[in-house]
């Protein structure tokens, strides 16, 4: 059964106009990456209103492969020119530049995409398998069920996003707060809007991510006065056989950090964390720790598995549950949505030719993908030798154009700029993003699971518990809300029983 | 780092007071049918001003003097910030493509110090290539000012 719907899925994927989009993403995605200021997420945002007279399939096909090119465009930067371009790449600098500085450059590169691949691969083979179980069971939920989720989305930002829990529980609650701003669509009420007629649309979420990811980001970049001095590395078809011909030595690493990426990556926030996991587990089995951090390949290897194995993860549950797991994923959502589709469960009822050809697309643009950047290293690496003094200029204006033409509205790049200077702030002060912008777009369905939950249990917080699915959800979000006061009381008790007492000693 | 982490939370619990306002104009209770309009952002706004004091609290005990940002740092960001916010001033009134090309300009001229023949065709050809790109292939109309006016767009 799900067979067949994958040979469904490949039949869209194969055709010749959406190969084609799958290369076009995937090379604007891989510049993208490549770009200071642009990743993934605000990349997506761009490009976003071009998608809006395509065929819902072929769109989302072309953001998809934009994503992944994304995801190995940051790799090239970290290794050649030790700027990780997204947060999920600073471990794959650890030991990919410094193998870069000892002219192995070509080496790192191979094994990066090699892993991106592999692990990209495995979450997408997972997806295939268990994305329609989950939509099945996912089917049967209510509005208790969906907030629960909400809560445990959120609740693994605040429990294991590492960073300041106060400051990840703000970021939340602005994105809550802006996402309530506007019509109240429930009772017709305009809220937050203090009387000016400008605010009666709310806030865009997509203006957002541009404005905090892309003009925030490159004002941290000017702050930091970022001079590109880059490696040279040689990519050429005998230096990626010697290479593949290493790999298969660390198949240990691969799997467990696959293992990791996925696991990690279903929850929202997961890439950056697996990414610096995997890293450790793979020095702490390692039979040579020492050489960690000087340049050894499989230093590469494991951060990359992870990172594209949480960045597939990522899409489970959006196409699910509707629920984004990263900023990416929040991003097509809202494309979802612009396209006239219903996100959830449902999709794989009534839209099986959009589903499965999104996941057949994954397989091919990983393919492509991979192919593509092996190709073409030395083109790539070569656009981070533009001058700073054309590229902020230039994109800030390609920013500006994705702001306005989400709407038409000129107010929403006023937004951009706002947005950009608050990155910019929050950046700097540990406030993280992310959660930020999936509470704004989760904002209005969050809401009203809630509101419909509380009217179907005549006002009492209690319906969240006392259903078994909700209730279990619940109880894990509400672990991951306790685990920053849990566990340092938790390591000092450790310390305690560890440290032996100096009567002892004696 | 200290005075800025007060202000912002001091900032942002300004802004907690004014969706407690809203919301109690709003109500906070139970409605004819369900939670009113102002239930929810009330109880964020509540959460949010909480959380700010918490953080208030941690910058106040903590005696870090990294500044944060130093002056000599904060030039190249202004000098960015404010070009920026003069484009999409200048956006607002001759459209986005007459304005990105007085941005590039301006910008590879004043911190780039490139000569006039790379920043005139750097600055004029990128905004070109846009238009095409968006008026023409994907049809996504951008703002347009009296230079697109007189050219007929």
């Amino acid at each position: 059964m799900g067979f067949e719907n994958l040979l469904l899925g490949f039949q869209v994927a194969l055709q010749p106009y959406n190969l084609g989009l799958a290369v076009l993403g995937i090379t604007l995605g891989t510049i993208i990456g490549v770009l200071p200021g642009l990743g993934g997420a605000n990349g997506v945002a761009i490009l976003l209103p071009l998608t809006f007279s395509m065929a819902p399939t072929s769109a989302i096909i072309l953001l998809t492969s934009l994503y992944w090119g994304a995801l190995f465009g940051g790799a090239i930067t970290s290794i050649l020119f030790n700027i990780p371009g997204e947060p999920w790449s600073v471990a794959t600098t650890f030991d990919g530049y410094p193998m870069a500085r000892n002219g192995q450059g070509g080496e790192a590169l191979t094994a990066a995409f090699t892993s991106s691949f592999v692990g990209a691969l495995f979450s997408v083979i997972l997806i295939t398998l268990f994305a329609p179980l989950l939509a099945e069971i996912a089917l049967k939920f209510g509005p208790p069920e969906f907030f629960a989720i909400q809560l445990l989305t959120f609740s693994s930002f605040i429990g294991l996003g590492g960073g300041n829990p106060i400051k990840s529980l703000v970021s939340i609650l602005i994105g809550f707060i802006l996402a309530s701003a506007g019509l109240d669509i429930v009772t017709g009420q305009l809220r937050l809007t203090f009387g000016i007629p400008e605010l009666m649309k709310g806030f865009d979420f997509i203006v957002a991510v541009i404005g905090l990811f892309g003009v925030g980001e490159i004002l941290l970049s000017v702050e930091e006065g970022l001079s590109f001095r880059g490696m040279k590395a040689g990519v050429n078809p005998r230096v990626v056989w010697e290479t593949w011909k290493t790999l298969p030595r660390y198949y240990r690493t691969f799997i467990r950090s696959a293992f990791i990426g996925f696991w990690m990556g279903f929850k929202p926030g997961g890439a950056t964390p697996a990414s610096f996991m995997s890293y450790a587990f793979a020095k702490r089995f390692s039979r040579h720790p020492e050489r960690f951090g000087k340049g050894e390949i499989e230093g590469v290897v494991a951060p990359e598995t992870a990172a594209h194995a949480a960045g597939g993860a990522s899409l489970l549950p959006m196409i699910t549950l509707g629920i984004p797991g990263s900023p990416t994923a929040a991003v097509m959502l809202g494309g979802l949505i612009i396209w006239g589709l219903q996100p959830g469960p449902m999709l794989f009822r009534e839209r099986p030719d959009f589903v499965w050809g999104l996941i057949a697309s994954m397989y091919t643009g990983n393919v492509i993908g991979v192919l593509m950047v092996l190709a073409f290293v030395p083109l790539f690496a070569a656009i981070l030798r533009i001058p700073f003094p054309i590229l902020t200029p230039l994109i800030i204006a390609v920013c500006a154009v994705g702001s306005y033409a989400v709407h038409d509205s000129m107010i929403d790049i006023w937004y951009m700029l706002l947005f950009g200077v608050i990155g910019y702030v929050f950046k700097k002060l540990d406030y993280p993003l992310a959660p930020l912008v999936l509470a704004l777009v989760l904002g209005d369905l969050a809401e009203n699971a809630l509101r419909q939950s509380l009217i179907m249990s005549q006002g009492s917080l209690l319906i969240l518990f006392n259903r078994p699915i909700a209730g279990a959800i619940s109880a894990v979000a509400i672990f991951f809300f306790a685990l920053p006061l849990i566990v340092p009381y938790w390591r000092r008790h450790r310390a305690r029983a560890e440290t032996p007492t100096p009567a002892a000693r004696h | 780092m200290r005075t800025a982490d007060l202000t912002t939370a001091l900032v942002l619990m300004a802004g907690g007071v004014l969706v407690i306002a809203d919301s109690l104009r709003l109500g906070i209770g139970w409605g004819t049918d369900g939670p009113e309009s102002g239930f929810f952002p009330f109880w964020l706004a509540v959460l949010l001003i909480g959380s700010c004091v918490a953080i208030a609290l941690q910058a106040w005990r903590r005696t870090s003097r990294v500044p944060f940002v130093t002056r000599e740092r904060l030039r190249p960001v202004l000098t960015t910030l404010l070009p920026a916010t003069g484009f999409v001033v200048l956006t607002q009134f001759v459209g986005l493509y007459v304005a990105t090309t007085a941005f590039m300009a301006f910008y590879m001229r004043w911190i780039g110090r490139y000569p006039w023949l790379a920043v005139v065709t750097v600055s004029v050809l990128f905004p070109l290539v846009t238009f095409v790109v968006f008026e023409k292939w994907f049809l996504v109309p951008m703002p347009k000012g009296p230079l697109e006016a007189w050219l007929g767009y």
